[in-house]
């Protein structure tokens, strides 16, 4: 097991990453997913925090927040015109409009 | 004797000819297609066969329609109920199986670090040492982690107020009602989006709005507070900036958009971005090239610990400030209402 | 330290200046500020290219005060100096080529956030050719996620924004994965810069510690950059992405963006981990069988589309698995031929994806191959510009595409064994569904009866529209007929390069 016990801030750090990417990749409805990336995210900071990292401490963070209000607003849009959060009935009524 | 095939047309080899010959792959396409090019060429052909011709085809292309849209209901049908429930599961296999995984795989890698607080782990090397044992002297910043990240490492950050400013920008293109066409539907567009918002916000509560008048003012002077003395203790750019985005934000819950459109537009945004990302990129262009030149840029670092120091961190702490103030802002009113 | 030495900085520094003055303008002059800043860019890294020439050595430059591991800093060499013209080139004439059509799909008020992304593209494409640091490269990374994301959507419809929902959660997996290796990385390491990157991981492999999670970093970066950059098996936002977008977006997608991506890669596998990791983390093998799937599935799926669009964004697939494939044999020649396919196709894939956009419009904005029947009449420039683009595709001698094959097989027969097989085979059997399906849409363009010819209303895109067209078929061209200067730069490149 190596040093697994030792480092356990990295390795809830990794269960946290792998939740949220399942969660970002496989659950259909929208917010989830964001939650996801969100959780993704978070996980990476508790990383880089139980390493001490110093080097461009905030830069994710940044990049974070703008990439959730970027998919946020993409959701609002998707929400208004398709009035559901579910990708892949979305991706199936825009098909049929297009047709 | 070999067997004739009566749907021969349909066998994949004259299908492979026809799309040799044609651009298009559809039947239907093609059938049409061939009509009116036959009947170009074979004017003598008499009216009464062309009629009789184009009546079969009608039913012909009806014929199809209906089967198609018999297969697609049977198809929808069995996507919401058997099809759904399948798909479903086996979503849900799919990721617990590879939610597992990923965890194994990188526990295992976790298990291979180096271990956690280690006094020998590569991190503790001549990068981090030379920022705590120097970063005053050499960025005159009592904050180490201001030096850090705008001075030792300020083309990073840099391009990460430009991400907020793109994300602000993309989410402008998304959400923002168009200004072009018809004003009265625009107006109508905007009385709208104003009129859904109301349903969930209280209107003018009086609570909300005594707390506010006290609670406002405090935020912003802390905002600024933290803005300024980012070089000298916790703080800077970034987070000053969202405390100052905060309250504006409480300011119009508070008091609703009439009160914050008196100081605040798509104008005053624009122009704050502008000028806070203008003077950020200008000043730091200025000091990399001087310190890739390896001229004096004539900047004083000024007296650790005074409020005017450590060269240009409190201005570009100031520029960050303006931006993620503004950034955050113009989320809040653009998921809201559309508009500043 | 000379003058000119300058250049890289600001190549990026002006693009992203001018990025907040374009925010503020109004639609037209932001047009014309966006393109004198990429034109500016592209003078600058044509002028980069010839001071390298005379130089012969790669440099580092100081973003700032304080010397590299402690500061941020950039480092240009012959490979990025070419790589760097031949994107600003691309973005240039994409963007000159679709005005008609950005002002045709984009309302008015948002033409301006249109070209501040255009810029940022470039800016960022500038940083990540030219980075040293691998936050650095993160940060510019993310920047061009959000762009283009920004680009595909600035149209808005049902089908665009659905795109570029999928093409958000696709990107998002992928930088969560890269920035996971980085992190990695980092506490391996104990560096961002490359450099002392490298250096370390020489003495790391050197002891023998630290094996597996160096193969796991070298992993999740390969996977972070391959899902972004739309590698086979994670390709499915391209098509809808790809036909739903402006003309201008769908070409900086396909031959900026992704390459960036692919480009910052290959300077990981050289310049992080050094080629000798990589290949004995088996990373090589992998990429080698998904690229050749990719060139091969992208290609049957191209045949079947109806759509002159969705099919050119398949082709796109399949020639993205052709870089990978390139870069699965995990050699000199192999990365030399990545390399030039890189430029050769990023040049191509504009120049269809840009006189695409004028046979459509001359055909009532209609996308279907029954509706572009006899296109290439009514707007003959566009029609001529996409002969020689799906000529190189094809492979046709003189164009780029035929020295692409020809590095290819050169750098497969170099390696021998299965591998060569693999490379031979995916080459002659992509070659063979390349001439079926542009053969017939070069054929579609043509096919109109004699009569039919003289009645066709003639469509006329614009002095831009023909300016972009003949730039573009012209590099295709030139890269097709003197490949050998280009090939012998990125040779020498690629020696600074390590």
């Amino acid at each position: 097991m190596g040093n697994l016990f030792n480092n356990y801030e990295e390795a809830c750090a990794i269960i946290l990453f792998g939740i949220g990417f399942t969660t970002l990749l496989l659950h259909r409805n929208m917010i989830k997913k964001i939650i996801g990336f969100s959780m993704m995210d978070s996980a990476i900071y508790l990383f880089l925090a139980a390493k001490g990292y110093i080097a461009g401490r905030k830069a994710p963070i940044v990049v974070s927040v703008s990439v959730t209000a970027l998919m946020l607003a993409l959701t609002v849009r998707l929400y208004r015109r398709y009035h559901t959060l579910d990708i892949d009935e979305i991706t199936m009524q825009a098909r049929r409009e297009e047709a | 004797m070999a067997k004739q095939r009566n749907d021969y047309e349909n066998s994949w080899f004259p299908r492979l000819q026809r799309w040799i010959a044609q651009g298009g792959t559809r039947l239907s396409d093609q059938m049409t297609e061939e009509l009116s090019e036959a009947s170009d060429a074979h004017r003598v052909l008499s009216a009464e066969d062309v009629a009789r011709r184009e009546v079969e085809q009608a039913v012909h292309q009806l014929e199809i329609q209906e089967h198609e849209a018999a297969l697609y209901e049977r198809a929808h049908q069995w996507g919401r109920t058997k099809g759904a429930k399948l798909i479903r599961a086996f979503y849900a296999v799919l990721a617990v199986l590879m939610c597992v995984s990923v965890i194994a795989v990188l526990l295992t890698t976790v298990s291979n670090l180096p271990s956690f607080g280690g006094e020998n782990n590569p991190i503790n090397n001549e990068v981090s040492q030379r920022y705590i044992e120097k970063g005053l002297q050499e960025t005159g910043a009592v904050n180490i982690v201001a030096g850090m990240i705008l001075d030792y490492r300020a083309f990073d950050t840099l391009g990460e107020s430009h991400v907020l400013f793109i994300a602000a920008c993309a989410v402008m293109i998304l959400l923002r009602l168009s200004d072009s066409g018809d004003p009265r539907q625009l107006s109508r567009e905007r009385m709208e989006a104003e009129a859904n918002d109301r349903l969930y916000e209280p209107k003018n509560d009086i609570i909300l709005q005594r707390v506010a008048g006290i609670l406002v003012p405090i935020i912003m002077l802390f905002g600024v507070y933290v803005l300024f003395n980012g070089h000298l203790g916790p703080g800077g750019g970034f987070s000053g900036g969202a405390v100052i985005g905060a309250g504006l934000i409480l300011y119009l819950n508070a008091y609703g958009f009439a009160a914050t459109e008196r100081f605040f537009t798509i104008k005053t945004f624009r122009a704050v971005s502008f000028i806070a990302l203008a003077f950020y990129a200008l000043a730091k262009s200025y000091s990399f090239f001087c310190g890739a030149n390896h001229l004096n840029s004539g900047i004083g670092l000024g007296t650790p610990g005074d409020i005017f120091s450590s060269g240009l961190i409190l201005y570009l702490n100031i520029a960050v400030g303006m931006v993620v103030a503004c950034t955050m802002y113009a989320f809040y009113t653009l998921f809201r209402k559309g508009d500043m | 330290m000379q003058l000119w030495q300058n250049l890289p900085f600001a190549m990026i520094l002006l693009p992203l200046a001018s990025a907040s003055l374009t925010s503020i303008l109004k639609g037209k002059a932001a047009r014309r500020a966006a393109l004198t800043v990429i034109t500016l860019v592209t003078l600058m890294a044509a002028a980069l290219v010839i001071f390298m020439q005379g130089y012969g050595q790669s440099y580092t430059f100081m973003m700032g005060h304080f010397p590299a591991p402690w500061g941020n800093e950039i480092r240009a060499g012959m490979l990025e100096a070419v790589t760097a013209l031949c994107f600003a080139l691309v973005m240039l004439f994409s963007v000159m080529g679709g005005l008609r059509d950005i002002e045709h799909d984009i309302l008015p008020d948002r033409q301006n956030l249109y070209f501040v992304m255009c810029e940022l593209t470039t800016a960022a494409l500038m940083a990540q050719v030219f980075t040293n640091d691998v936050f650095t490269g993160y940060v510019f990374l993310e920047i061009m996620t959000i762009a283009a994301c920004a680009l595909i959507s600035a149209r808005t419809k049902g089908r665009t924004l659905v795109a570029a929902t999928r093409y958000m959660i696709m990107n998002l997996v992928g930088s969560g994965l890269f920035l996971l290796g980085l992190t990695l990385l980092y506490d391996l390491t104990g560096h961002l810069l490359m450099s002392n990157i490298q250096e370390k991981i020489i003495a790391l492999s050197a002891t023998g510690k630290y094996q597996q999670p160096l193969t796991m970093v070298i992993a999740l970066v390969t996977i972070g950059l391959g899902i972004k950059s739309a590698l086979f098996p994670f390709h499915t936002w391209v098509p809808d992405a790809y036909s739903s977008s402006t003309p201008t977006s769908s070409a900086i997608l396909s031959s900026l963006i992704s390459k960036g991506y692919i480009f910052l890669l290959i300077k990981f596998y050289y310049r992080v981990f050094g080629l000798r990791e990589v290949v004995n983390a088996q990373v090589e093998d992998v990429l080698l069988v998904f690229g050749a799937a990719g060139a091969v599935i992208g290609s049957v799926l191209a045949i079947r589309q109806l759509d002159i669009r969705r099919m050119i964004a398949y082709s796109s697939v399949a020639q993205i698995g052709y870089i990978y494939m390139a870069i699965g044999l995990g050699t000199q020649s192999g990365m030399t031929a990545a390399l030039f396919q890189l430029m050769a196709h990023a040049i191509c894939k504009s120049l269809l994806f840009i006189a695409t956009g004028g046979l459509c419009a001359a055909s009532g904005e209609k996308r279907g191959f029954t509706s572009l029947r006899g296109a290439a009449y009514r707007n003959p420039v566009a029609g001529a510009a996409f002969v020689v683009g799906a000529f190189s595709m094809i492979g046709i001698p003189f164009l780029s595409g035929f020295v692409v094959k020809l590095a290819y097989a050169e750098a497969a027969v170099l390696w021998g064994g299965p591998r060569m097989i693999t490379v031979l085979a995916v080459l002659a059997i992509s070659t063979m569904l390349n001439a079926i399906y542009f053969g017939r849409t070069v054929v579609t363009l043509f096919r109109l009866s004699e009569e039919k010819i003289a009645q066709q209303q003639k469509w006329h895109s614009g002095p831009c529209f023909a300016v972009a067209c003949a730039a573009l078929s012209l590099l295709t061209f030139a890269l097709g007929l003197a490949a050998d200067p280009v090939l012998a730069a990125i040779r020498s490149g690629l020696e600074m390069f390590s």
